[in-house]
């Protein structure tokens, strides 16, 4: 039980941390370009808000398979399969959560404005100095919702995982999975035990997040 | 074996003056067109005056590189920022910019907004000894701005008019070689602006570096500015030294109901008994009430063109005092009933308008050219009193 607990905070921390280098530049970008086609990359990065995560389970486990266009090369370059190992549950989490982290962190972005941009612009700051001093403190509580999200999303996350996993102890079993599996095997007490546990966790992230999310906003207002 | 170098030479070769800035802005910005040609002197405080929609702030935007007009050009002092292709990003450009909100940023202390660009500009010009010199400049602006007692605080605990002053100071303090001021008063309220305006009168006063001050308030320009740039529709309709263009009859400002034209006079002394500043202007001195300084320094008087009125001999038994010589410049009427007068005080180079009664006018059966008295009301002068920019830091403190 301890070591489904335990891969699943790994899943999600390490899902988290990818998903907060990846989506950032993403963000910036679709937060800032006025590239006409952003919108259609903005809708392919919402897709997996809306699409049945067996339908997006079922694409990656033919994307990942060793004949498919990214297991295959994978095979090639460093000899190894991705389903039903813990690197393929990263890829697959890492896409399924990535509107979770792109939405906010966007959002946070578009909600600057040009002007701090050009105070700092005005103020000798480099793009990048500006980005780094300016842009990034402003969107914290974007940041801050969108880790939490993600790091919720990826630990309820169940049916890519089910899909592209499996069920093997120590690498691909999760919480999620291992509840299914209690309860199919009728044992409630375990399955009350975890299920609880995840309820209590998820409220005490939410809280925690909207507390501290409130205690930015009434210092930069 | 090469020959030895020779000696660099001890002393660094002279500072070469500074020649101001031209601006070529011609071309569409949006769906805007602009046609801004003109320059900047590289001293003194310029207007850029206009209606609102008229195009100053973007060009003020433009001289900074926060816009860019196809085909413009523009160069500051011997420095090449923009031409072709050829564009000096705004960071990259050694201006300070006070926008109409004082827009600091509310992550950062009051202390660090100020430091903001300081820090950067010394990593940009990397002098050694940086830390020393804008130490004091830093102390020395803080108590200039009034803003000491709030370096701790987070920007949303203060006023309106701190704020500003606190964006002033940044822009400053970040060493910039031009200052671009987007009405930095126009977002204050009237108790706001009473207090900043001294803050701004007094930076006019020290400050060597040339300022461009967008304004659509002509009597914040005649308050601060030396030089004025006037815009229409995205084009420059007329530019010059403040005094010249408030008394040309051929610009609107002449012709409004309340137009006045502004001196710089030097005081010579307070007479105590009846509570006057005399001020020297060619030809003649004139009192004004209240103790306005010490002797020597500058100050600017306004004078409405309707306190002015025009005399053949001097009346010594009036209750107005201040009299000068002059000569009839120019005539014009503004309406039916009335008309403007220039009248050049002696030496030529300075200009008061009247404003007159058709009706007198002939009576008197005045002609351009004739030496005449112009009675001024001494009254009319409390307001719009400045130190000009080449007071003394010394003298200014007294």
């Amino acid at each position: 039980m301890a070591e489904a607990v335990f891969l699943t905070l790994k899943l999600a921390g390490v899902t988290t941390l990818i998903l907060l280098v990846v989506a950032t530049p993403l963000a910036w970008w679709l937060a800032r370009s006025k590239a006409k086609w952003k919108e259609f990359v903005g809708a392919v990065v919402t897709l997996p808000l809306v699409l049945p995560p067996t339908v997006l389970g079922f694409y990656l486990l033919l994307a990942l398979s060793p004949d498919g266009p990214i297991g295959a090369p994978v095979q090639r370059l460093f000899g190894t399969t991705l389903p039903f190992t813990f690197t393929g549950l990263v890829i697959g989490s890492v896409i399924y959560s990535l509107p979770f982290m792109v939405q906010p962190v966007r959002n946070a972005f578009e909600a600057l404005g040009e002007r701090p941009l050009e105070v700092a612009a005005t103020l000798r700051a480099s793009p990048w100095d500006t980005f780094v001093s300016v842009a990034l403190p402003l969107a914290r509580p974007g940041f801050l919702s969108g880790t939490v999200l993600t790091f919720a999303h990826t630990v309820g996350e169940f049916g890519v995982i089910l899909m592209l996993g499996g069920n093997i102890p120590g690498e691909t079993k999760v919480l999620s999975v291992a509840i299914y599996d209690h309860v199919e095997s009728l044992e409630y007490a375990e399955a009350h035990i975890l299920s609880g546990g995840m309820v209590v966790g998820a409220f005490a992230l939410i809280w925690l997040m909207t507390v501290s999310q409130k205690r930015w906003e009434a210092r930069i207002r | 074996m090469s020959p030895p170098k020779p000696n660099p030479p001890e002393s660094p070769p002279a500072r070469k003056a500074p020649i101001g800035l031209d601006a070529f802005f011609e071309g569409p910005i949006g769906d805007f067109q602009l046609a801004a040609n003109f320059h900047v002197p590289a001293s003194g405080v310029t207007a850029l005056f206009g209606p609102s929609g008229c195009g100053k702030t973007t060009v003020l935007r433009c001289l900074a590189g926060l816009e860019r007009v196809a085909g413009g050009s523009l160069r500051f002092d011997r420095q090449v920022w923009q031409y072709g292709p050829h564009f000096v990003p705004p960071h990259k450009r050694p201006i300070g910019y006070v926008f109409q909100e004082a827009s600091l940023f509310p992550h950062l202390s009051v202390r660090e907004n100020l430091l903001f660009g300081a820090k950067r500009a010394a990593k940009a010009t990397k002098k050694a000894d940086q830390n020393g010199t804008n130490a004091v400049a830093f102390d020395e602006l803080v108590d200039l701005l009034g803003i000491a007692a709030m370096l701790g605080r987070p920007p949303d605990k203060l006023s309106g008019g701190e704020r500003q002053r606190v964006a002033i100071g940044r822009a400053l303090l970040s060493q910039p070689e031009l200052l671009l001021m987007d009405e930095p008063l126009s977002a204050l309220d009237r108790f706001n602006k009473d207090e900043i305006l001294p803050y701004l009168e007094r930076l006019h006063a020290r400050l060597s570096i040339p300022v461009v001050y967008v304004s659509h308030d002509l009597a914040e320009v005649e308050r601060l500015a030396d030089h004025m740039i006037l815009m229409e529709q995205g084009r420059v309709r007329a530019a010059g030294p403040v005094a010249t263009l408030l008394s040309d009859l051929s610009l609107p400002f002449a012709a409004t109901r309340d137009a006045a034209t502004v001196l710089d006079a030097r005081i010579l002394g307070f007479d105590a008994v009846y509570g006057l500043t005399e001020l020297e202007v060619p030809g003649g001195v004139l009192s004004v009430p209240g103790n306005l300084g010490g002797v020597g320094q500058v100050r600017r008087v306004q004078i409405g063109a309707s306190d002015v009125s025009l005399t053949r001999t001097r009346e010594p038994a009036s209750t107005i005092t201040n009299i000068l010589p002059v000569s009839i410049a120019d005539m014009r009427a503004v309406d039916f009933g009335q008309l403007n007068v220039v009248l050049e005080l002696a030496g030529g180079a300075q200009r008061v308008l009247a404003r007159v009664t058709r009706k007198s006018w002939d009576r008197l059966n005045f002609q351009p050219g004739e030496q005449v008295y112009a009675q001024i009301k001494s009254l009319a002068m409390v307001g719009g009193v400045y130190e000009a920019a080449d007071v003394s830091p010394e003298a200014s403190t007294a």
